[in-house]
């Protein structure tokens, strides 16, 4: 008998992955699924921090996905390794701060040497041709089969009759005629494979994998790197690019203002690495002082967070400033009206 | 009631960090141990009995209160 092969697929969660590994199963190769978490991926963060996206399914797509197709599935933290293909994508960025095209070639790479380790024969993506500007087309395929050292490993089953032969092709562990041929960013191909396979229920994520490909998200990126001079960042950092209005008054200091309950509560647990502001005479939110400040700048800030909390048209609030220690003290300020937190301070 | 073997602190962590964490315990456990797991993100209800379920764990117990959430997982073979 010959051997059983194995593939490892690349799991986003979305459906051309789902249906990629699934056309593979189809044909007998035993599939595995693997995910990687860069810190920047859209599943699970805001649902858990923000109350009001609790109407939205709550789980995460990867896993989902997985047991949709009654595979396991393997996540991978590559978060600090992560940092050299963003800080220095040697292909750039796309439209935003996302550098799709070292994010593939980085995460082909990992499963190849996934699959050393694990004894699997190839590797199986969910690209499609000419589906994202800058990272599937065709001429981008083959850099990066090669820049990750799948080379001919590397099987695209949704497009691979429009790719030369792959190893497992040539081997006849899968059959090519079996395979795919869709190009393009219309959905509609893969929507029918959908229903042909009886799948009924899938995330379509509209912009990418991950907040990168955000244009606010990637704002308040450039921002912080600007902030402190350099492109380096802590996985609480990225976090906390997600959280709360980021107001940024002056170059040297920032606000983290939580615009609900669940925000708050998140942001709680950063009390013990930054100054945070709470008005205490009125109902409002919990802010974070993100800067080293002079005793006016507190008081600035004070009047900035006034402005987002109920007491915003009183005469005078209390409040409180929390050090790191979590020794506290009240100073009453006065809110700044709208027209003083000019729009340009909104990161 | 057979004994929790190890207590994973996973307070803090958001989704899917906590399932990463759960994965790498795992990993260090043999099959039939227990292991519990003190989570603050809501989102482990729903991933970590999935993780589980692909995975050929069992969750025996769910449970929470002061906004933490505690599973219970006996290890697969
Ligand atoms: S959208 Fe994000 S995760 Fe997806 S390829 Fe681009 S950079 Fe990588």
């Amino acid at each position: 008998m010959s051997k059983q092969r194995k593939a490892v697929a690349l799991i986003s969660g979305g459906l051309d992955s789902m249906l990629a590994a699934k056309v593979i199963m189809e044909q007998g190769i035993h599939v595995e699924g693997i995910n990687f978490f860069t810190g920047f991926c859209v599943e699970g963060h805001t649902h858990a921090i923000r109350e009001h996206n609790s109407s939205k399914p709550n789980r995460n797509n990867a896993l989902w996905v997985a047991e949709q197709l009654g595979i396991k599935l393997h996540i991978v933290d590559v978060i600090e390794e992560y940092k050299k293909v963003l800080i220095n994508p040697r292909h750039g960025y796309g439209t935003h701060m996302n550098p799709c095209l070292d994010c593939k070639i980085f995460m082909v790479n990992k499963a190849k040497q996934w699959i050393v380790e694990n004894d699997f024969d190839f590797i199986i993506t969910g690209e499609v041709i000419g589906q994202r500007p800058m990272s599937q087309t065709k001429s981008k395929m083959p850099i990066v089969s090669k820049q990750s050292g799948a080379d001919d490993l590397l099987l695209r089953p949704m497009c691979a009759k429009n790719l030369p032969a792959t190893l497992p092709e040539i081997e006849g562990w899968v059959d090519r005629e079996k395979l795919y041929s869709i190009t393009g960013r219309s959905r509609k191909p893969q929507m029918e494979m959908a229903k042909e396979f009886g799948i009924e229920d899938y995330s379509q994520p509209a912009g990418g994998c991950c907040f990168l490909t955000d244009k606010f998200y990637s704002a308040k990126l450039v921002d912080l790197w600007k902030a402190q001079g350099s492109k380096d960042y802590e996985l609480d950092d990225i976090m906390l690019l997600k959280v709360g209005r980021h107001i940024r008054p002056k170059p040297h200091f920032k606000l983290i203002i939580a615009r609900e309950e669940g925000e708050g509560r998140f942001l709680q647990g950063y009390k013990k690495e930054f100054i945070s502001l709470h008005c205490s005479s009125h109902p409002g939110p919990l802010a974070l002082i993100d800067g080293e400040l002079s005793a006016e700048d507190i008081y600035f800030s004070a009047r900035v967070v006034a402005r987002y909390g109920q007491g915003r048209d009183a005469e005078q609030v209390d409040i409180t400033v929390t050090e790191k220690d979590g020794s506290d003290r009240v100073i009453q300020v006065k809110p700044f009206a709208k027209e003083e937190v000019p729009n340009e301070w909104h990161v | 009631m057979q004994a929790i073997k190890e207590t994973l602190n996973a307070r803090r962590l958001l989704c899917p960090l906590p399932v990463i964490r759960t994965q790498d315990k795992v990993k260090q456990l043999k099959p039939g141990d227990l292991l519990e797991v003190i989570c603050t993100d809501p989102g482990v209800m729903h991933d970590i009995p999935a993780w589980c379920r692909i995975n050929g764990h069992t969750v025996l117990e769910t449970s929470s209160g002061n906004h933490e959430y505690i599973i219970t997982i006996r290890v697969g073979e």
